[in-house]
């Protein structure tokens, strides 16, 4: 089996120096230099070997859900004291949350809010959260793991799409052929599966173009490792919330409405 | 009393809309909607596709108060394209939440209550959708360090997508019967692993897995209530008067991962489920 | 879809703006403020085509009864003549009766 795109920027960004977590199971986690500081990159893997026969691809379920969690909160228990909160890098690679009965029935909504907390509380707590997306970065499994992050820097490479729902389950759902969507999705910007138009909407902070994602280079890990670098130090001059997302040139073009609500609910807040 | 005053008196909460829902919850007389429909803030993404918008993109926003103390509560409105969340009606609930943390950090107190009745993701606006619901999950967390925040699940919608991750970051969670819980529709764990992985047609199985009796049994859950308006209020106040807990469900990461190594995948179904999680918070 | 408009006489000014409805299937909302005009008028948006003609009867209807200087948005998702006419009476109701 090939590894897979986020096993791949793992290696790449850790050389699996300290892991913190085993090399078995749905998560890597692990320590690693980035620029002067020291980062814990996590991400999720496939898992062939799953107990949960619907979790085996690079999904978030019930037990990546909790280890996600797990190795978030090790990094903010380690660094409790700190007066300086190391860097948490989320490389997203993740095809959709595990669709199956048993991960209903057992709570995996509760398994990927574990994740959401997890990263929103380590924010929270001063660790600069970075989503690094190499792959799907697609729906409840993207909320999990990457969507609270500080800021989101992207690969411009095939097969790396954020959405709410994977394309063929959305030409169903819309009776609509893939090409119709695709057609869709350049007259709705929201809809569209292109980074390029994921990018005005906001919400990413750098789209890296030009790097070869399957099989990485010294300079594309190079590269990378930079935009990581720069995205965290802005992430450390800005607030621990995620108002940045509706500040840049993009955003206030493309998000305008989103702007308009903050503006009047504080308008109309309070009783006049 | 008015004919539709009495009908309001039979006490269904299901039955009312959201605005409705919010009006009875709060305080009688403290109710005063913010960026309602007369503002106009409409879904910017429908109309291009050929959907009618609703003038309050399908979420209502309300001040007053709970039992005498400050509140703001967030309605979704399930009869609107299924109580899904656009830019409007997630940025709405989102900063709604946001206030509500800045009156903390101010020194003042504030109750926050969400009505959730939502598919999740409104498709037609995909990934503004999913980033807003990102929005909305990270103002929860900002703001239960401070106060509860209760999230109430009544039906015949329910719950599904990225907001059933959001209800499961709230303090506490009241459920009906009638209501059901879950992060994939039944529908789209059918489509994607077929009808032998789950039957959507089978109501009766759907209930018994994620409707809110087996979720308040296997604590996913805090409080199961009746179709009943005073039972919702009385379990809201309550919920309020617990206070913040020292944790939530959600950091008790060993604890759920040692009640998930419990569970053997090949023998398991909602009566075992019951054995082996009962009563557990 | 289809955006319709009509305008009506009116004699009288509205008391006061109202709300009723939502955009269900079947079912409509009704935003009901004060004309900018003399007139009443009427801006429908609708998820069904081609009913241009029972709209204009249903409103006839309605307008041969009401007289109010009334501005009406109507945003409609398949709601049948009888819940039309329903949700119009009750926005007038909304409008003319005590403040809820």
């Amino acid at each position: 089996m090939n590894a897979s795109r986020g096993q791949i920027w793992f290696d790449a960004l850790t050389s699996n120096e300290h892991p913190a977590s085993g090399n078995e199971g749905p998560i890597r986690s692990a320590d690693a230099p980035l620029g002067d500081t020291t980062a814990r990159f996590i991400t999720v893997v496939p898992d062939p070997h799953n107990r949960f026969p619907r979790a085996t691809d690079n999904v978030v379920g019930l037990e990546q859900g909790w280890l996600l969690a797990r190795a978030v909160r090790n990094a903010m228990e380690a660094d409790r004291d700190a007066p300086v909160k190391r860097p948490i890098v989320a490389i997203v690679d993740v095809k959709s949350q595990a669709y199956g009965r048993r991960e209903e029935l057992l709570g995996v909504h509760l398994a990927c809010a574990a994740g959401v907390d997890a990263y929103a509380s380590a924010r929270l707590a001063g660790h600069p959260v970075i989503a690094l997306i190499v792959g799907p970065a697609m729906s409840g499994a993207f909320l999990a793991h990457g969507y609270q992050a500080n800021r989101i820097v992207a690969l411009d490479a095939s097969g790396i799409a954020v959405h709410a729902m994977g394309k063929e389950a959305a030409a169903r759902v819309t009776r609509r052929s893939v090409e119709g969507l695709d057609e869709l999705g350049d007259r709705v910007l929201p809809m569209s599966y292109k980074m390029s138009a994921y990018a005005k909407l906001g919400l990413l902070h750098e789209l890296i173009a030009g790097i070869d994602a399957d099989a990485p280079g010294r300079e594309d890990i190079d590269r990378v490792q930079s935009s990581l670098i720069a995205a965290i130090d802005d992430a450390r001059k800005g607030p621990r919330d995620l108002s940045s997302r509706l500040q840049s040139a993009d955003a206030k073009r493309i998000r305008a409405a989103s702007i308009e609500v903050r503006k009047r609910m504080a308008e109309q807040w309070d009783a006049s | 009393m008015s004919g539709h005053e009495t009908f309001i008196a039979q006490h269904s909460f299901i039955e009312l809309t959201a605005r409705e829902r919010a009006r009875a919850l709060l305080d009688a007389g403290s109710f005063r909607e913010l960026i309602g429909p007369f503002d106009r803030l409409e879904s910017p993404w429908l109309a291009m596709q050929d959907v009618v918008c609703q003038a309050d993109d399908g979420a209502v926003i309300a001040r007053g108060t709970l039992g005498g103390e400050a509140a703001v509560i967030a309605a979704i409105e399930p009869a609107f394209q299924g109580g899904s969340i656009g830019e409007v009606s997630g940025a709405k609930i989102a900063a709604a939440l946001e206030m509500a943390v800045r009156e903390f950090e101010a020194g003042r107190r504030i109750r926050p209550v969400i009505l959730f009745e939502t598919g999740g993701v409104r498709l037609q606006e995909a990934n503004l959708g999913l980033a807003v619901i990102a929005e909305i999950q990270a103002a929860i967390v900002a703001l239960r360090r401070y106060v509860p925040v209760v999230g109430v699940i009544g039906g015949m919608v329910g719950c599904f997508g990225g907001m059933s991750l959001a209800a499961a970051l709230c303090t506490r969670l009241i459920m009906t019967r009638q209501a059901r819980l879950g992060m994939n529709g039944p529908e789209v764990i059918e489509q994607e692993a077929g009808v032998e992985e789950l039957d959507s047609r089978d109501r009766r199985l759907i209930w018994s897995m994620i409707g809110g009796e087996q979720r308040a049994a296997v604590g996913l859950v805090d409080t199961l209530v009746e179709d009943d308006t005073d039972q919702v209020r009385d379990a809201v106040l309550s919920a309020f008067a617990s206070g913040v807990p020292a944790s939530h469900r959600t950091e008790q990461v060993d604890a759920q991962l040692e009640r998930l190594a419990r569970v053997d995948p090949a023998a398991i179904d909602p009566a075992v489920l019951r054995t082996l999680w009962q009563g557990e918070v | 879809m289809e955006n319709l408009r009509y305008e009506y006489p009116a004699t009288r000014p509205v008391p006061q703006r109202a709300h009723v409805g939502v955009v269900g299937s079947g079912d409509l909302e009704i935003l009901l403020s004060p004309s900018e005009s003399q007139h009443a008028e009427v801006v429908i948006r609708t998820s069904v085509d081609g009913y241009e003609h029972v709209w204009k009867s249903v409103l006839d209807r309605f307008f041969s009864r009401y007289d109010g200087a009334a501005r009406l948005e109507l945003n409609d998702f398949g709601a049948t003549p009888g819940v039309v006419m329903l949700r119009l009476a009750e926005a007038v109701e909304a409008s003319e009766g005590d403040a809820t």
